[in-house]
């Protein structure tokens, strides 16, 4: 489990545990616990459209300046939500090793 | 001053919410809570209140959306009864966790099946672990009093917790009850427009509600455990500020002829009034006999329950709701639990009765205190008496 940067003693908890600081689900890695399966993109193939981006209910890509998706394995469950909803078959989902 | 008008209680109720000049309301009809909410959208529609009002699809939806208008900053108000408040459930202990001041009017009645429209307190019990502050009505003033208190002391910061009125279906409900109301310019004073602590608000962007995995989650609840326990004192402030204005006085536990009492019964809600009546009237054949009511229920005021029963050799307690295979009702266990380790502690008969509106009238109060002091005297050991079944 990634560790959580909120132990606090229960007095400093903020009000009903409401979070103070937008975005900062960024800071609990989870994919740690991914399927032992992740998704690589093939560039060639790829024409940026950025339906990976969208569909990812982890957010585990970022848009680049180059108008391509980087995918980042801290957040990233393996679903292969992204994959399969890529218009161009463009991301292949591949086994991880151990 | 406050007028004083014959008027329908449900009615009074909205008249309240009206004075508190909520800024949501969002409710679903159900019997018997149904006048409430009618005649608050009467008032939104003619222009009387300047309130959202938002006819919601189902109780669930209700109370999330009661939710989310208080989570914004709204004064918030709902009401329900019975298989309404049980759709509520799971969104109940979100408000209480969230921290979010609702006011909600609880008409009790019993939860199906049988399908009965009538009253008893099962629907509030199965709530008891909400983190709600709770409160009964005994009769229509209180029921009035208690909606327009239940804004000061959920808003206040201090608790930040939502409050349940309760009071009982049809015998308080749809009864015309003497009334006094009050003018709005009464109740501006007593009760300012809400402040609240922590809002979403775009500007300042927070997230409420979300994921408390176990490193947190436990840090969360003693939050709330403590705004409640803590509560007490905010509820008593409110009333004696309440009391001081306009000179009707509440307290969390209320003594009835208890004075050289050996006997005392245990009731909450409208059937403390037939209650009265029943030791009246064993007070006038000379039998040492008192009636204690519990007006606040959470948080259990402990100190003021066992203050009010000292001296009793024998205390009977009258539930309308059952904890099936347990010890009788939730009343009795509360008593019981607040009298276990005492070194001097009373005889303690339980009995459950009234159950899906069955009729108490004055003789099941005599019934009652009769039985408590027979058990009392051969010290018999059972758990709890249902009144007034049939076995034949
Ligand atoms: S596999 Fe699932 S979680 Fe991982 S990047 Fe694709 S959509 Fe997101
Ligand atoms: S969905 Fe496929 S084509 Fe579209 S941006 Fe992602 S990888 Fe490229």
């Amino acid at each position: 489990m990634a560790k959580v940067e909120a132990m606090m003693p229960w007095k400093d908890v903020p009000l009903g545990g409401t979070i103070l600081e937008p975005g900062n689900a960024r800071k609990f890695k989870t994919g740690d616990w991914r399927s032992k399966i992740r998704p690589v993109t093939d560039k060639e193939k790829c024409i940026k459209c950025g339906m990976c981006w969208i569909f990812c209910p982890d957010m585990a890509y970022t848009h680049r300046e180059d108008g391509y998706f980087d995918w980042n394995g801290d957040y990233c469950k393996g679903c292969g939500i992204c994959a399969k909803e890529c218009p161009k078959d463009a991301i292949t989902m591949v086994a991880e090793e151990e | 001053m406050a007028k004083r008008v014959g008027m329908e209680v449900s009615i009074s109720i909205s008249e309240a919410v009206k004075l508190a000049n909520v800024d949501v309301i969002s409710a679903y009809p159900i019997t018997p809570q149904t006048h409430i909410v009618e005649h608050l959208s009467e008032f939104v529609s003619d222009g009387e209140l300047h309130s959202a009002f938002v006819p919601v699809e189902s109780e669930h939806s209700a109370m999330s959306a009661a939710l989310g208008a208080s989570a914004v900053g709204a004064r918030t108000f709902t009401a329900t009864s019975s298989q309404g408040l049980a759709l509520m459930h799971e969104i109940m202990y979100l408000a209480a966790s969230m921290r979010l001041p609702v006011v909600m009017s609880v008409v009790n009645r019993a939860l199906s099946s049988p399908i009965n429209i009538w009253n008893d307190l099962s629907d509030i019990m199965a709530e008891r672990d909400s983190g709600w502050i709770q409160v009964f009505a005994i009769n229509g003033q209180e029921a009035y009093d208690l909606t327009l208190q239940a804004f000061k002391i959920a808003e206040d910061p201090r608790v930040l917790l939502p409050v349940a009125v309760n009071l009982d279906g049809f015998i308080l409900s749809h009864v015309i009850e003497p009334i006094e109301l009050f003018e709005q310019k009464e109740v501006d004073p007593f009760l300012p427009p809400y402040q609240p602590v922590l809002r979403l608000d775009p500007e300042k962007p927070v997230s409420m509600g979300a994921f408390g995995s176990p490193e947190v989650f436990i840090e969360v609840k003693k939050q709330v455990e403590e705004a409640l326990i803590g509560s007490q004192k905010v509820v008593a402030e409110v009333w004696k500020d309440f009391g001081q204005r306009y000179g009707r006085v509440y307290k969390p536990v209320e003594s009835y002829q208890t004075k050289g009492a050996e006997t005392i019964l245990i009731t909450m809600g409208s059937i403390t009034e037939t209650a009265m009546m029943a030791i009246d009237a064993l007070r006038e054949k000379g039998r040492q006999v008192g009636l204690v009511h519990i007006r606040l229920w959470r948080p259990f005021p402990f100190k003021e329950f066992l203050q009010a029963i000292k001296g009793a050799k024998t205390v009977a307690v009258l539930d309308r709701a059952l904890s099936p295979g347990g010890v009788g009702g939730p009343v009795g266990l509360e008593v019981k639990s607040a009298l276990f380790g005492k070194e001097e502690r009373p005889y303690v008969a339980e009995f459950v009765a009234g159950l899906g509106g069955r009729d108490l009238t004055v003789e099941t109060f005599i019934e009652v205190l009769d039985k408590a002091e027979k058990y009392s005297q051969k010290q018999k050991d059972f758990q709890y008496e249902l009144i007034g079944v049939r076995e034949k």
